[in-house]
């Protein structure tokens, strides 16, 4: 289980517009580098330090890549984190007033209580 | 002593400023409504004149994050940089700016370690809409020095609501017998029933209108008892999924105490979530 680095993933790409837009454009070209270069990196340090350890799954590596949000939230992904993210890459594409927000929920209506544990 | 002078409690709705401030086409049909019932809320506020506020509020992954989470903060700095990125982004929220008490914030530590609280503390605190909405709706002048004090309603392992009620009785202690001639009001802000990220998300009302109306009723009557025999971290899932916030209104429970009834209640059904407001005078009601 590394549901904790698909959260780092989702927290820093929604933090940074240039990767927030390189997200969207390749999915899964952002989530190789991303995995490379970025995820062991201490966030909390000035100087790059970083961890010897995460990695991502196959089926979280995959459904960050495909940009599945429903997959994402059966994995127990931090909801708020993958919902603003989404937002954020795809609202620009609907006209009406949440039109993205209300398709991403329709998206997972199949899901009932109780929802995939979030806790890392 | 200080004076305890407003107790008050919400919720903090980021869409308040875009949809408030907007004209035209983009004005939404509710706009109107909804100023007026803030317009009423702030006013109580401003009728109990106070000095300081402290506020309690929830950072939504904006600076605490799980490298390093804790379950509650004090904001402990002389001046506080407001919002983020992303919220300039999705709710069109502007970056501001707020002065601290720092004298209050080092009491409450000092005060609350010893009580027991293994308060965490940042002297470098960059607070996000949980605290600037609450700003925007209820002292928009932004004039007064703020203590922030942040709560985990977000990232499980949760602390028990109890210990939110705890929290904040502590508080409502620590305020009153603070050796300082200044009013303060503790303005806390949470949930009613709220999705989001799942799949009843952006209803035409809050995911759980039922369960809205019981919180609005053990808040408007302080019934503190009823609240915690129902409420548990596992019951409010059912509610929605980010229901926990609910917790920062259970805290304001505590500091406006047991069986005290809120001297103004006010709610509004939107779209989303309902929204809330409360108030208490622990002095009576100012002339």
């Amino acid at each position: 289980m590394s549901k904790y680095l698909v959260n780092k993933f989702l927290f820093t790409v929604d933090r940074d517009p240039e990767l927030v837009e390189q997200y969207r454009e390749d999915p899964r070209g952002t989530v190789a580098w991303w995995e490379q270069e970025r995820a062991n990196h201490l966030l909390s340090c000035t100087t790059p330090e970083a961890s010897t350890w995460l990695a991502f799954e196959d089926h979280e590596r995959e459904a960050l890549a495909t940009h599945d949000h429903v997959a994402l939230f059966e994995l127990g992904a931090h909801p708020f984190l993958t919902l603003t993210l989404f937002i954020a890459m795809f609202e620009r594409d609907y006209d009406e007033p949440l039109g993205y927000q209300l398709r991403y929920g329709e998206a997972l209506k199949h899901l009932s209580l109780p929802y995939a544990d979030i806790a890392t | 002593m200080a004076e305890l002078v407003a107790v008050i409690a919400s919720t903090h709705h980021p869409f308040y400023l875009r949809a408030s401030t907007a004209t035209g086409e983009e004005r939404p049909p509710f706009a109107d409504e909804w100023v007026r019932k803030v317009e009423g809320f702030r006013e109580t506020l401003t009728k109990a004149n106070p000095d300081v506020l402290l506020m309690v509020g929830s950072d939504h992954f904006h600076q605490l994050w799980l490298d390093n989470m804790p379950q509650f903060l004090v904001g402990h700095a002389e001046q506080y940089d407001a919002n983020w990125y992303n919220e300039e982004r999705e709710f069109g929220l502007p970056r501001m700016h707020m002065r601290g008490d720092r004298e209050l914030s080092g009491y409450l530590l000092r005060e609350g370690l010893d009580a027991g609280f293994d308060l965490a503390f940042s002297n470098e605190l960059r607070i996000d809409h949980s605290v600037t909405c609450p700003i925007i709706t209820l002292r928009p002048q932004n004039d007064l020095p703020i203590v922030p004090v942040y709560t985990n309603i977000f990232a499980p392992p949760l602390p028990q609501p109890k210990r939110f009620v705890q929290l904040g009785q502590a508080i409502r202690q620590m305020v009153e017998a603070w050796p300082s001639d200044k009013r303060v009001a503790v303005i806390g802000t949470g949930h009613l029933s709220l999705e989001l990220g799942g799949p009843r998300q952006f209803g035409p009302h809050g995911p759980d209108p039922e369960f809205d109306a019981r919180a609005v009723e053990w808040i408007a009557s302080g019934d503190l008892e009823g609240c915690l025999s129902e409420v548990t971290l596992d019951s409010l899932h059912a509610p929605g999924n980010a229901t926990h916030g609910f917790m920062d209104f259970m805290l304001m429970m505590g500091v406006a105490g047991e069986g005290r009834k809120a001297d103004y209640v006010d709610t509004l059904d939107l779209f989303h979530t309902m929204e809330a407001y409360f108030t208490w005078y622990p002095n009576g009601a100012p002339a």
